[in-house]
């Protein structure tokens, strides 16, 4: 096998699972062990660097690090429940402990550059774009057509699951340091925003548009029937305040959840949630789900929605066709009638939550900005520039609905770009991350990080109290870990940035390493082709997802091939090594955010 | 070394073994050795052996004496029994234990000092006894918990660390075993578990006198150029004259060898030791040309290591005392004290 190249970013990024996992690539144990320290504001600011919105996304993330954590492989075989370290909730310790840090935060730059840039719509995409350019001296305008930024943060995600303080204190950091706002006004068209003379125009606008259910008896019943994401904005602004008694939710994704949810705060005693696929295949994360289920609302699979029945105008209830999953040679599902009779569930009112689809009546088909077969902008994927050079996209508007920690990985992205661009450089030129390996040794056996690997199963964020939180919508179902619950989280997390550095010309292959690894990840054995070489090793490597990290150039002539899967990072095997052939080093991945840093220095410029 | 326990986490396709234990469960305390300590590679191969004999720890007494080698007992098998004897005096201990109860395995470790210095006469008498056992000598050339001196196996002409030759002619625990009647006599090497393991699980098997010499090099003391027990000496002196295969007893022989490359040894319980030869001229099963073979080659400068010589159906203490079977903790009153009737009839044959 060739020998890994630890210089190539990429190898140890990818041995951060959590962080390589995260679309904005934030640094997460670095983060997880100020929190231990008590060090709540630095931990905050470690985040907000990276994903900007920490307390939003301590409540609200989707996640992606916590399916990818290296805790919950380590836990297999060995605890009843495997489960990762809780990252998210983590995140909202440090935002909930941080204290005043708005004197941390970038202050409006004295100078402005003269370049104006308009930002459509105010979530987390446009905001994103806003914070990283106005601290660079942009002019920034953010336009929305609600009265208050945020977008899909403050109109779809209810309150009781993400307060508006947070909303505001959060978007008031990047507002502050010198974006203008300017709420109420809709961008119906984007040629004469563009004839206003922006130097560029970054749009952000989600995918505003959610899919209805052309059934019979929709029109009939069209009162008692609501698109989801319509209908929890309108909660969001207090335009609704009550809903029937007996609410079906269409539909299996996270927003079908928070509509159930809310209905359930609002009046709604029956309220069920009726989807078409299997419970396991459903969108939504499996924790919304397990929050849906333990306020008390039934998830009903397999259920095709057939008509909407109506009397006199009033719907009464809704059919549906009883289906069950079946799999072609291929192993695509198809969904077959079981021949049952149709299933009928009454009803008052019916939320429709079954996707959501982007939309631009706003933007002219004349301009020369190209959209693709499913009605996307045609873009650059790794510059997010369409094909109107000075317009860029982010976030829901540019490749369909993701979620909050995506639109903010488009936004830094878009930023370097429309940087880059107004810099009158070549924007496909991307900077790279910052990076930095530095040893963590302070002595024979003592490290500066805590390689103790605690055997305590995940915490269980406390909620308050049913009766209370079902109901008021306001108030917040989850109260988030304590200071001391959350240093017993954070001691479950394995440090995987500390990487297991190992230097062959070092090695006396003493074995002392393989002996007391507890996870069996190092083997020293003569060299052979990948897929061999995992069958081999102390103990079999068979989670290709993850890399071997191969040496050569040791006496024996055979290799040093350490399995990165299940390692826990505990340090053991460079405590055993006699001679420092194994060090532990933190390996420290920022992003390059948008500024001067990120253009091409001017040396390599001149030279091309 | 580390002030840090073994995390109890372990690999999630860890197996187990006929008695459903993992090998972590085979482990001991966390090792208080230098890091780089050739005898924790001998305490892993022990664990690994006896996980792959299926071996209940709770059958198994281990003895030692003192020096660094003796307090490995206590990082291995920590669910089995332990005795932490005088310095040398670990064989006479274990030949009592032994005697008093021959349904333990008898798992005896020293080092060179303990073996070779202190306890040469006890080590000795120990072989010619023929006790079931197997007695393993972590063997470094230096006096490593006195900070370095030579022990009596270092090599004459060897180097200590500060650069003084030693002077002395070296004890062959190996010949000597072999001289006093050992019935199973290897020499490993701790940097070499491929084929340390497969001894010690023959050894454990041996109903005799089993001994395993296992160079392991001191990272403290004497693993530097001029030291002929370090890591790297040994690897270019390695001389291994063959490899062990393990053929249950219930497994049918198939496999076909070329005439004269593989001896098989027939166990007491039927399983057979397949001895694969490395060097073509060496012959395990013949004392004489076993002890010609080792000097001959010992002159040269070569370490000879693998399985040296195995007697096939070895006498023990038991047999040759004619003791009874049962461990005498569990022999009741009646037999102790079997009556005035036996006493006359055992008096009237003396008279």
């Amino acid at each position: 096998m060739r020998t890994t190249d630890i210089r190539n970013p990429d190898y140890f990024h990818k041995v951060v699972d959590c962080q390589w996992a995260c679309p904005a690539h934030t640094p997460v144990p670095e983060y997880i062990r100020l929190i231990a320290a008590g060090r709540y504001a630095d931990a905050y600011m470690v985040n907000w660097y990276s994903n900007v919105f920490p307390g939003i996304l301590g409540r609200t993330c989707d996640r992606p690090c916590e399916p990818a954590c290296r805790r919950g492989r380590v836990e297999e075989e060995n605890t009843d429940k495997p489960e990762p370290v809780a990252i998210c909730r983590l995140k909202r310790v440090a935002a909930d402990n941080k204290g005043d840090v708005s004197a941390r935060m970038p202050a409006p730059p004295a100078i402005k550059n003269g370049k104006r840039i308009a930002c459509v719509g105010g979530g987390p995409a446009s905001l994103t774009v806003a914070r990283d350019l106005a601290p660079q001296g942009y002019h920034i305008t953010v336009f929305d057509q609600d009265p208050k930024a945020g977008g899909f943060m403050r109109t779809q995600v209810p309150r009781f699951r993400l307060p508006e303080e947070v909303i505001d204190e959060e978007v008031g950091y990047i507002v502050d340091s010198g974006v203008e706002f300017v709420g109420n006004r809709r961008i119906d068209s984007l040629k004469s925003l563009l004839n206003e003379g922006w130097d560029a125009v970054f749009v952000g606008c989600g995918a505003p548009r959610g899919r209805d259910l052309d059934l019979p008896g929709r029109q009939e019943s069209a009162g008692q029937i609501h698109i989801g994401i319509d209908w929890l904005a309108s909660v969001s602004f207090g335009h609704i305040e009550k809903v029937g008694k007996r609410v079906i939710v269409l539909g299996g994704g996270n927003t079908a959840m928070d509509c159930c949810r809310s209905a359930r705060r609002l009046g709604g005693d029956d309220v069920k949630v009726i989807v078409r696929s299997g419970f396991e295949e459903m969108k939504a994360s499996p924790w919304e789900k397990e929050d849906a289920q333990h306020e008390g609302i039934p998830i009903i699979n397999y259920h095709v929605p057939k008509t909407f029945e109506h009397e006199n105008g009033r719907l009464t209830g809704m059919t549906f066709e009883v289906v069950r999953a079946e799999y072609d040679a291929k192993g695509r599902r198809q969904l077959v009638p079981t021949g049952e009779p149709d299933a009928f569930f009454p009803c008052d009112e019916v939320l429709i939550a079954v996707g959501q689809e982007n939309a631009f009546p706003w933007i002219e088909r004349d301009l020369g900005l190209e959209f693709d077969q499913w009605g996307l902008p045609a873009l650059n994927e790794k510059t997010f520039q369409s094909t109107v050079p000075n317009v860029f996209f982010g976030g829901d508007a540019a490749f369909g609905p993701k979620n909050i920690i995506w639109a903010v990985a488009h936004g830094h992205d878009a930023a370097i770009s429309i940087d880059k661009y107004l810099s009158e450089e070549n924007l496909t030129e991307r900077p790279s991350p910052h990076v930095n390996l530095v040893s963590q040794k302070m002595g024979i056996h003592e490290w500066s990080y805590d390689n103790d690997i605690s055997s305590e199963m995940r915490h269980v964020v406390p909620w308050a109290a049913a009766e209370k939180t079902l109901k008021s919508i306001k108030v917040e179902v989850e109260l988030g870990f304590d200071q001391k619950t959350a240093w017993a989280e954070t001691q479950r997390c394995l440090n995987c940035d500390v990487q297991t550095v190992f230097k062959a010309p070092l090695c006396i292959e003493c074995d002392g390493c393989v002996d007391i690894c507890p996870m069996d990840c190092i083997s020293f054995t003569p060299d052979g082709e990948e897929g061999e070489l995992r069958q081999r090793l102390t103990a079999p490597a068979l989670n290709t997802s993850q890399d071997l990290y191969v040496a050569d150039g040791l006496k024996t002539g055979r290799v040093m091939v350490k399995d990165e899967d299940v390692c826990l990072h505990c340090g053991l095997c460079a405590e055993r090594c006699p001679t420092g052939a194994w060090d532990m080093q933190k390996f420290l991945l920022e992003m390059a955010h948008a500024g001067p840093a990120c253009r091409t220095p001017t040396t390599r410029r001149n030279a091309a | 070394m580390t002030y840090l326990a073994k995390p109890k986490l372990h690999h999630p396709s860890m197996p187990t073994n006929a008695r459903g234990f993992t090998r972590r469960d085979y482990e001991g305390r966390i090792s208080t050795l230098c890091a780089g300590c050739g005898h924790d590679s001998i305490s892993a191969a022990i664990i690994q052996a006896c996980w792959e004999e299926d071996i209940e720890p709770h059958r198994v007494a281990k003895l030692s004496g003192i020096g660094c080698s003796s307090k490995t007992p206590d990082y291995f098998l920590g669910n089995s029994h332990g005795f932490n004897t005088v310095h040398g005096r670990m064989p006479s201990v274990l030949t009592g234990a032994n005697l008093a109860n021959r349904s333990l395995l008898y798992l005896g470790i020293s080092g060179d000092g303990d073996s070779a210095s202190i306890g040469l006469g006890q080590f000795a008498h120990l072989m010619r006894r023929g006790v079931n056992m197997t007695y393993i000598c972590e063997n470094n050339g230096v006096y490593g918990l006195t900070k370095g001196q030579f022990s009596a196996t270092a090599d004459k002409g060897s180097a200590s660390k500060k650069g003084v030759a030693n002077m002395d002619a070296p004890l062959d625990t190996v010949s000597l075993a072999l001289l006093m009647g050992a019935t199973f006599v290897a020499r490993g090497f701790s940097g070499d578990k491929g084929q340390l393991v497969p001894l010690i699980r023959a050894a454990l098997r041996h109903q005799g006198s089993a001994f395993i010499d296992v160079i392991s090099p001191c990272v403290a003391f004497n693993n530097h150029a001029g030291s002929t027990k370090s890591y790297d000496y040994v690897r270019a002196h390695n001389e291994s004259v063959n490899f062990l295969d393990f053929i249950e007893a219930r497994e049918e022989i198939t496999t076909d060898y070329a005439p004269g490359t593989a001896v098989d040894v027939v166990q007491h319980d039927g399983s057979v030791i397949r001895l694969h030869k490395a060097a073509a001229d060496y012959n395990a099963t013949d004392k004489v040309s076993a002890m010609n073979y080792i000097q001959s080659h010992q002159a040269k400068g070569e370490i000879v290591t693998g399985l040296l010589y195995m007697e096939n159906s070895p006498s023990d203490i038991h047999r040759n005392l004619n003791t009874v079977e049962q461990p005498l903790n569990s022999l009741g009153a009646p037999e102790l004290c079997p009556g005035s009737a036996i006493l006359e009839k055992i008096n009237a044959s003396l008279r």
